[in-house]
């Protein structure tokens, strides 16, 4: 009993030494998650400007309102190669070595990258949404509803990090960072995130209807007041609670897989 | 208190097509500094990779500080210092900021862990550049940190991996200047190293491994001793008087003619007494010479005759 107390208690204490340091990289070296952001407002302009006049809404609608949910689910899941990233670098440099030889619990360093890359990514989907109220997205819904959104969109990226958590102790060949980059693209895009899943060839749509993210922005997008550019199917009937199951699916099978592979590195 | 630092029998480990250990016996000695040398793929890291629980060996034994490696890491973990062979170094932090982490990782309070991390700054002369991001630091002020850093807990034993690999010569004997402070201040230092001098300048024992396993075990002038004698290099004043040379000292001699030099291997007798009989019966048949230096072989040929590819082991795996 006090073992376990003890040990749950240096775990959380190694936790947070491990979420201050990685904190304290965003303060030193803030390109990456400005990147991030910088990159997530240039979607939402080409989207928005470039091709928004374009894009047709079943069930009628503007695009604009359609598209920033899209876009902040983007955001989360394209967060996996940030996560990736540091993760390689870390194993790379031979800090993951060393962190596996001290005596610290297998747990500690996976979680405090989870923390601090969660807290990242409030940020930016704090300036995101921002960003969206001045081009001229509203909110609809209550202000619960769209706390409700938000933390759907986090427990979307916390799913996501521990994704990147994990390829990022596991594939160490090179290239495997690049490979992942390309990747997202085709995932992030058979989605509802950009156009609605009714306006793809059957197969397409379905493939896009089940996709994670599809879930996670077409739930946002009822719980702000959006239009969902979905009139049937799956994501009409069921978008909620497919944006709590995906992630807690992928975490349920994640974790596990992250912390057993920092204890078999070697 | 009083087990051993470290010992390992018959460890093994094999990773896809390569048996990187191959039956790996060690014993290190407490407050010495223990020399792992060999080649690239010998399987010094892999060595120590097990011994620092980062590796589970796939056979043998491996105690570390008094504790079963495979069935408590855990124990072990608090009893190692690991030291990698890339600077495994926070390049975003600071350089004090860094052994504060790595101390309160290892389970110290913050208050001890900032007292420890400025004592070690100050015993390994970096508190000038303490509060500077390790990213702008040196080769070797980067490989005293990272040291530094696996001696937060002041642990009984520290596995240093290439310590000086990539390093510039001053650089080095920086690193060879902390490792002596260290093993002075009573920790056990076992390193891996491709560099002969480095097992010479720091060892009181030498390990020579290849392809997993240990060729040859002493001290550094054990080594060298049985490698053979000492050798007589005498240089002539002329290609005429080689020929003389080889003639009056019997059939031993070498003859290089392109450095006018004559080889001769000293006897039992010892370098000393085979200057002198060479001096003697030069000087009698009335040969002058240029230069006579008296030369024992160096760590590098013991090293290279050890790990020759047709180098052959006698039944007890010790060196010929």
């Amino acid at each position: 009993m006090t073992d376990l107390t003890s040990g749950i208690s240096s775990t959380v204490r190694q936790t947070w030494v491990i979420t201050l340091r990685d904190l304290k990289h965003w303060q030193r070296e803030p390109w990456g998650p400005l990147f991030g952001i910088l990159f997530a407002i240039m979607m939402l302009l080409i989207f928005g400007y470039l091709f928004g006049g374009a894009i047709e809404m079943p069930g009628g609608g503007t695009y604009l309102p359609y598209l920033l949910p899209g876009v902040l689910a983007l955001t989360m899941m394209f967060g996996i190669d940030g996560t990736m990233s540091v993760v390689t670098e870390d194993t790379k440099r031979g800090v993951t070595n060393r962190f596996r030889s001290l005596p610290m619990s297998g747990l500690a360093v996976p979680l405090g990258r989870a923390i601090a890359d969660l807290g990242n990514s409030a940020v930016q989907l704090g300036v995101l949404m921002l960003g969206g109220l001045v081009i001229g997205w509203r909110i609809e819904g209550s202000f619960l509803e769209a706390a409700a959104a938000v933390g759907l969109l986090l427990w979307l990226r916390l799913a996501m990090l521990w994704l990147g958590i994990f390829l990022g102790l596991t594939l160490r060949m090179e290239g495997a960072l690049t490979m992942v980059q390309v990747l997202v693209w085709p995932l992030g895009f058979c989605s509802s995130l950009f156009v609605s899943p009714e306006t793809m060839p059957g197969w397409l749509g379905f493939l896009a209807a089940w996709n994670p993210v599809s879930a996670t922005a077409t739930a946002c997008r009822d719980l702000f007041g959006n239009p969902t550019g979905i009139t049937s199917g799956v994501l009409a009937d069921h978008a909620t609670l497919l944006a709590l199951a995906w992630p807690a699916v992928l975490l349920a099978i994640f974790v596990p897989l992250s912390v057993r592979a920092f204890r078999r590195l070697g | 208190m009083t087990s051993t630092p470290l010992s390992a029998r018959g460890v093994r480990k094999r990773y896809r097509d390569t048996q990187a250990l191959d039956g790996l016996d060690l014993e290190v000695s407490a407050g010495t500094v223990h020399a792992l040398l060999g080649p690239n793929g010998a399987g010094k890291s892999t060595a120590v990779n097990v011994f620092a629980t980062l590796t589970r060996p796939d056979a043998g034994e491996v105690r570390v500080g008094g504790h079963d490696a495979v069935r408590h890491p855990a124990r072990v973990r608090s009893t190692i210092g690991l030291v990698g062979q890339s600077a495994a170094l926070d390049e975003a932090l600071h350089g004090r900021e860094n052994l504060v982490m790595f101390g309160r990782l290892h389970g110290l309070p913050k208050p001890d862990a900032v007292r420890r991390a400025g004592e070690l700054l100050d015993a390994f002369g970096l508190t000038e550049a303490a509060d500077r991001k390790v990213s702008g630091y040196s080769g070797g002020m980067r490989r005293r940190l990272d040291i530094a850093a696996g001696l937060v807990t002041r642990p009984r034993i520290l596995f240093l991996d290439e310590p000086t690999t990539g390093l510039d010569p001053r650089g080095r004997h920086e690193v060879w200047e902390m490792v002596r402070q260290v093993v002075a201040d009573g920790t056990t230092v076992l390193l891996t190293t491709q560099y002969l001098d480095e097992a010479d300048q720091l060892a009181a024992m030498v390990t020579v491994l290849g392809a997993g396993r240990v060729i040859a075990e002493g001290t550094p002038s054990a080594l060298k001793s049985d490698l053979g004698g000492d050798r007589v290099i005498i240089t002539g004043t002329g290609p005429d008087d080689l020929a003389r040379m080889a003639g009056v000292l019997g059939s031993a001699a070498v003859v290089d003619p392109d450095r006018l030099e004559v080889t001769v291997e000293a006897g039992a007798a010892g370098g000393g007494a085979a200057v002198v009989e060479v001096v003697r019966t030069l000087d009698s048949a009335g040969i002058t010479v240029d230069d006579v230096l008296l030369r024992r072989p160096t760590l590098d040929e013991v090293f290279l005759h050890l790990t020759a590819p047709d180098h052959v082991l006698d039944p007890e795996g010790a060196a010929r």
